[in-house]
């Protein structure tokens, strides 16, 4: 039996008076891949939001078997959760090393430098660009910026917001080969939001698909791939 | 190509249209308005009021550097801060006077009191409040600047106190230079405020709270993602702004006085100064707080002489400060070295 990483039982999610998630089941296994998919407004973004505590949640959401649900947002990136935020979410004023450094931000151990090393060895054009002002990036590059900040924090869990978006086919590509890498090399478990349905169903293990705030259905890659509802809203089949 | 060298052609006109071609030209007007006052003074006066114009640039800077602080975090201009320095030198000052501590210590202990008052501000009175939404939070502001002033006034009086001075202030403590004299006391004044940018520059580059500064000033939202305490963290920077400013204060309160509005009326220029330099900058506000204050104290000195405005009189500088902050806003917004958000979209 694997252990699970991530576990969310019934949860709901609102926006003051709007409800974005009605009675939300999912579960990821440790070192697993598990896409969510779901078309604009279906409440993807905010499954995230909510696993990292950034939207008003009731229900129960467990991270490594630990309750999370009303902690503080900084307590739960403590756990080691990573969250690639939709639009990159980097430092545009800072530079790329210190949205480097910032993503370390909750570690107190002295392989900072060396782990900054190895993500500049991974993507290059990082360390090419390193005293640059991360606004100066261009949109694939500040992806590449996004992934390397959040994996400086070491995740056991990594939540990655449609990464996709705005970026050119080639370059969504190769950023979705990485993800398939980092997972194996790592052992990351991921959690992917994304509309581009056949990268993501590529690299995951598994998948949801969220319509109008709820799961409704579920499946492994496989599965979802051939699955016609799937084929016809999410993979243009 | 040929539309490259045509529009090259039309640059100087170009230029001018934009917010730096304003700036430059408003400034051009003044200079030129003031050569035929400036050459009759002869260049032992010229040299006399830029040095007295030294130390009020420096005391400019260190307070625009305490409105930058508090602006580069929170997007908000912070209207208590003259009042809580204000504060601050009044506490000097009765730690010297009626308890004896030597100058410089009652200084730290008044950067330090204000810094606890600052931070309990932000903690209770700022965090409970959307920051997005800015107008609670500016009246707010004006509350705390209101009440503070009027406690100065019932704990010590309304009426001017000498200040002591930080450094040596004999009328003899002074260098002569081409017949004018340079005091001990500016160059005081000028060696503090340079060892405070440095001392800032470190804190925010070098440590890790810095850092956590720097992220929260440049996204609010990821700072939380990569587990910054934001909260803590806007504290830390109401605190940093609170004794810089009570240090802006002690330097310029032996010339002022003290009294409950002294710094409410200097801080006009340290605003001009801010936003002329670019309110999220702190070098930019450095160098704004000096353009501001040497155009002060030739308005002061010459202005009377400029034909048709000498009825100014010494309010010349405070309306020079006005439309310089009118004209930033309307013309060049982020001013002179502010950071208009450089994003590749």
């Amino acid at each position: 039996m694997s252990e699970l990483m991530l576990k969310l039982s019934g949860v709901n999610a609102r926006y003051g008076a709007i409800q974005v998630l009605r009675d939300v089941n999912l579960e990821v296994n440790k070192g697993e891949v598990v896409v969510v998919l779901g078309a604009n407004g279906a409440g993807k973004t905010t499954t995230l939001r909510a696993i990292c505590s950034m939207v008003t949640t009731t229900g129960s959401i467990q991270i490594a078997g630990t309750e999370v649900v009303g902690k503080d947002t900084a307590d739960i990136v403590r756990m080691q959760v990573a969250h690639v935020p939709q639009g990159r979410g980097t430092f545009p004023e800072l530079s790329v090393i210190d949205n480097l450094m910032v993503g370390a931000y909750t570690r107190k151990d002295k392989e900072v430098q060396a782990d900054i090393d190895r993500w500049m060895d991974a993507f290059p054009r990082l360390r090419e660009r390193r005293t640059q002002a991360a606004g100066s990036l261009s949109g694939g590059e500040q992806q590449m910026l996004a992934v390397a900040r959040a994996m400086m924090c070491r995740p056991q869990l990594l939540l990655l917001d449609e990464p996709s978006l705005g970026l050119a086919p080639l370059i969504i590509e190769d950023l979705f080969r990485r993800f398939g890498e980092i997972n194996r090399e790592t052992g990351t478990t991921m959690l992917v939001v994304e509309q581009n349905a056949n990268l993501a169903l590529e690299i995951a293990n598994r998948g949801y698909v969220l319509e109008a705030g709820e799961i409704v259905l579920q499946g492994s890659a496989d599965d979802l791939r051939t699955n016609e509802a799937v084929r016809e809203a999410y993979l243009g089949a | 190509m040929t539309a490259v060298t045509t529009k090259s052609r039309g640059s100087f006109l170009t230029w001018l249209k934009t917010g730096s071609g304003i700036l430059t030209a408003m400034m051009a007007v003044i200079v030129i308005a003031l050569i035929p006052a400036i050459i009759q003074g002869g260049l032992k006066l010229f040299l006399q009021r830029v040095f007295d114009s030294l130390n009020n640039g420096a005391v400019y800077a260190v307070t625009a550097i305490a409105l930058v602080i508090i602006f580069k975090a929170t997007t908000l201009i912070n209207f208590a801060g003259a009042n809580i320095a204000m504060f601050g030198a009044y506490v000097c000052w009765w730690l010297n006077t009626s308890y004896g501590f030597p100058i410089w210590i009652a200084v730290f202990v008044a950067m330090g009191t204000m810094a606890v008052l600052g931070s309990l501000i932000e903690r209770t009175l700022i965090r409970p409040f959307d920051v997005n939404d800015h107008l609670p939070v500016v009246l707010i502001t004006f509350g705390i600047a209101a009440i503070l002033e009027a406690f100065a006034g019932g704990f010590w009086g309304l009426e001017f106190h000498k200040f002591p001075s930080p450094f040596p202030s004999d009328p003899k403590d002074r260098f002569t230079i081409a017949g004018a004299f340079l005091r001990y006391e500016t160059i005081g004044t000028l060696f503090v405020m340079g060892l405070m940018i440095f001392g800032i520059y470190l804190l925010l580059n070098k440590t890790k709270v810095g850092l956590a500064f720097r992220a929260v000033s440049s996204n609010v939202e990821s700072a939380r993602l990569v587990g910054v305490r934001t909260g803590r963290t806007l504290q830390f920077g109401w605190a940093l702004a609170s004794a810089l400013g009570v240090l802006g204060a002690c330097l310029v309160a032996k010339q002022t006085n003290l009294e409950p509005a002294f710094m409410a009326k200097l801080v006009i220029f340290a605003f001009a100064a801010a936003t002329l330099g670019g309110l999220d900058s702190i070098g930019g506000s450095v160098i704004g707080a000096f353009i501001v204050a040497v155009v002060q104290s030739m308005l002061t000195g010459y202005g009377q002489e400029i034909p048709g405005l000498g009825w100014l009189k010494s309010n010349f500088a405070l309306v020079l400060a006005f439309v310089l902050i009118l004209v930033v806003l309307l013309f060049k917004p982020a001013g002179l070295y502010g950071t208009r958000r450089i994003e590749r979209v």
